[in-house]
């Protein structure tokens, strides 16, 4: 802990989403023995996005721990692991493989510490990404978030920005809770300054990442990216977008989201995954019974159509919000 | 290992026809892909063809099947119109799920093709279902469910091969052993030397044959598909093979040498070797192999055609198409 106390300003560079990513892995692996990452082509294939590149050579193959397809064994072993003493980081491959290891996701790790009546922890975290835009279609390309916040026992990330996937993944790793880390597959590619050496997100804190006074478009994940460049479009009208990266959808920061509606008096929240029972949901009722007085309009949602993802380019691109999708509601609510 | 046994010449040129157009398909959606005009993602069945013709010319139009990611070769030995693939690959509204399931979603359900399969292990099941529904209507129709070495490490497999078994299901289950689930190779992903002995803990037959193979492809499913409908119960099969290409097209293949490529995809060519076999049996000549060649090159540059013409998917109402009814 003592170089966030020392407070000095890190150095930073600019690096990948999934650099930042294996940068947190390695500088945790190197901390504390008991971290192991166990996963599906995480060796000498680096993991199907490279988040895991060069750990094998790094230290090898007991604490890289490539195993055969088989995601409800992988996870039923990191919860074992982890109550008996390993820090496990789970890699599955595709958020949509969660549905093949959903009972030891669901039944045991979250629920194990309060069930047995707080005797044991899980300090594990289980990363995968979601999301579409790159033509994997329906079983490749989900956004699940939803069917984890409503889980009691586990807390939720889902970083936007390489620092913040360095940052909330090495505090995922030291948290003693499991922790789902939801990564998007076209940030991997997406660049940013990340600072050098240990460096720290906590969990439960949400980031203003632009702010505004017109109104308050809250979001996580690869649409705040879609934000921000909706932001870029609605200023050049005259309009002052502040965006709310939630960061962690659990737990979740409501003083900071209610802070800015209450500044902004307008709030639009933003998810690539479907409507219907999304968390968007679950943010706009929160603002609403904790701020309705604050708001001059209800809250908007704009967020994926109810459909599986398809596979056609243009078909996957018309069922989740596009930057333009989020000037056009943004100018319906502030008028 | 079950051996190869003599066969015909018609059933010899069939079954070389289904390997040339798998093989043949794959070549131009590689290319397709290399173009730009295939997104997302392939996964080539170039080295395996042996196993879904030799597997598939036991079936009739109304047995079913369950297929993987790797399932253009299965889709095609089926029976499927190589148009409507194409198409499909295409995001065709013309295509067999209108460019909504894309390479690795492709069903054809009027030849009894269920689908193709993202979930690794994701049809076993699927097809023991279809084998239940076989038993219950009485009728004498067989189901086939293809899956990789990879697939039989889920759980999904140990669970519907007791339940055929205890059932007494008119299923096979046919494994690919490649080599390799994605990077990591059989031996690293199994302690058990053979995975047809794995049969044995379900109380079912377990065969292991040379999917290099067509003839004793055909004839190891040929026995098991018999058994299935007669009702003696199911079988699992294990074909030994190799991918020639990278688990999916732009696989860097990091955990592979160059040397194992050339030797092995020399030493497993099911088509080089069916040739091979058909000269020296003297089952056709040279120039009718040539002219089965020629023939599918044609019939794929039209299907390719066929399918360009066609106009991109419809986006018009998607929600309407989840539920069958509203
Ligand atoms: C449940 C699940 N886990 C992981 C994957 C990612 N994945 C796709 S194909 C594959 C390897 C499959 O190996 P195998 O079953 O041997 O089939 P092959 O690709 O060799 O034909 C993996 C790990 C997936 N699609 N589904
Ligand atoms: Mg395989």
């Amino acid at each position: 802990m003592q170089a966030t106390e020392a407070r000095a300003p890190a150095a930073t560079r600019e690096l990948f989403y999934n650099e930042a990513l294996n940068e947190a892995l390695r500088l945790e692996m190197e901390r504390d023995q008991r971290v192991i990452v166990i996963g599906e082509d995480i060796a000498e294939h680096g993991g199907a996005f490279q988040v895991t590149a060069g750990l094998l050579d790094r230290f090898g193959p007991t604490r890289i721990r490539q195993t055969p397809i088989s995601e409800i064994g992988i996870v039923g072993a990191a919860v074992g692991a982890a109550l008996t003493g390993l820090r496990p980081v789970v890699e599955l491959m595709y958020v949509d493989f969660a549905g093949l290891a959903m009972d030891q996701i669901v039944n045991q790790a979250a629920q194990n510490r309060f069930m047995f009546g707080g005797q044991a922890r899980v300090p594990m975290v289980l990363r995968t990404q979601g999301g579409s835009g790159r033509g994997n279609a329906a079983q490749h390309s989900k956004s699940l978030e939803a069917w984890f916040a409503h889980v009691a026992g586990l807390k939720l990330v889902m970083p936007s920005t390489p620092a913040d996937a360095k940052g909330l993944l090495a505090s995922s790793i030291r948290d003693d809770d499991p922790v789902i880390f939801l990564e998007h597959k076209l940030l991997y590619r997406t660049k940013g300054a990340v600072p050098e050496g240990e460096h720290l997100v906590p969990l439960g804190k949400a980031e203003v990442k632009r702010e505004g006074r017109d109104l308050t478009i809250v979001t996580w994940s690869r649409e705040v990216l879609f934000a921000l460049d909706a932001s870029a479009q609605l200023a050049s009208d005259g309009i002052e977008a502040e965006v709310v990266d939630v960061r962690t959808l659990v737990p979740l920061d409501k003083d900071l989201i209610l802070a800015s509606v209450r500044k902004t008096h307008r709030v639009l929240v933003v998810h690539e995954a479907i409507r219907r029972g999304g968390y968007g949901a679950e943010v706009a009722a929160m603002i609403t019974e904790e701020a309705f007085d604050d708001l001059d309009a209800p809250p908007r949602r704009l967020a994926g159509l109810e459909t599986p993802i398809p596979y056609a380019q243009h078909l996957e691109k018309s069922v989740v919000p596009q930057v333009d999708d989020i000037v056009r509601v943004a100018k319906e609510l502030v008028v | 290992m079950t051996t190869a046994e003599k066969i015909d010449r018609k059933t010899a040129l069939d079954l070389y026809r289904v390997m040339r157009t798998i093989r043949s398909f794959e070549e131009r959606s590689m290319q397709l892909f290399g173009e730009n005009k295939i997104w997302g993602t392939i996964h080539s069945y170039a080295g395996e063809e042996a196993i879904a013709a030799g597997v598939c010319a036991n079936l009739r139009d109304d047995d079913w099947i369950t297929s993987t990611h790797r399932g253009h070769g299965h889709c095609i030995a089926k029976g499927a119109d190589l148009g409507r693939m194409f198409a499909e690959l295409l995001g065709r509204e013309t295509g067999y799920c209108r460019g909504r399931g894309g390479s690795m979603h492709i069903a054809d359900t009027a030849k009894g093709n269920l689908g193709a399969n993202g979930i690794v292990g994701g049809g076993i099941p699927i097809a023991t279902g279809a084998a239940l529904t076989a038993k219950q209507l009485g009728t004498d129709q067989v189901a086939v469910s293809f899956f990789g070495d990879g697939a039989a490490n889920q759980g999904t497999f140990h669970e519907s091969l007791n339940l055929a078994a205890i059932w007494k299901l008119p299923a096979v289950y046919v494994c690919e052993n490649n080599q390799y689930a994605e990077s990591l190779p059989v031996k690293r992903a199994f302690a058990v030397d053979d995975i047809a002995k794995r049969a044995d803990g379900y109380g079912m037959p377990g065969v292991h044959v040379d999917g290099r193979d067509v003839r004793a492809v055909y004839a190891a499913a040929g026995e098991a598909v018999a058994r299935a409908r007669t009702g003696r119960g199911p079988t699992l099969v294990v074909a030994d093979s190799y991918r020639h290409e990278g688990h999916y097209y732009g696989d860097p293949r990091k955990y592979q040498s160059k040397e194992e490529i050339d030797g092995w995809r020399r030493q497993f060519d099911p088509l080089a070797d069916a040739r091979t076999w058909i000269l020296a049996d003297r089952l056709a000549s040279d120039a009718d192999l040539d002219t089965v060649d020629q023939n599918i090159a044609t019939e794929i540059d039209r299907a390719v055609a066929w399918a360009e013409e066609a106009p991109l998917a419809s986006p018009i109402k998607l929600p309407d198409d989840v539920y069958a009814s509203h």
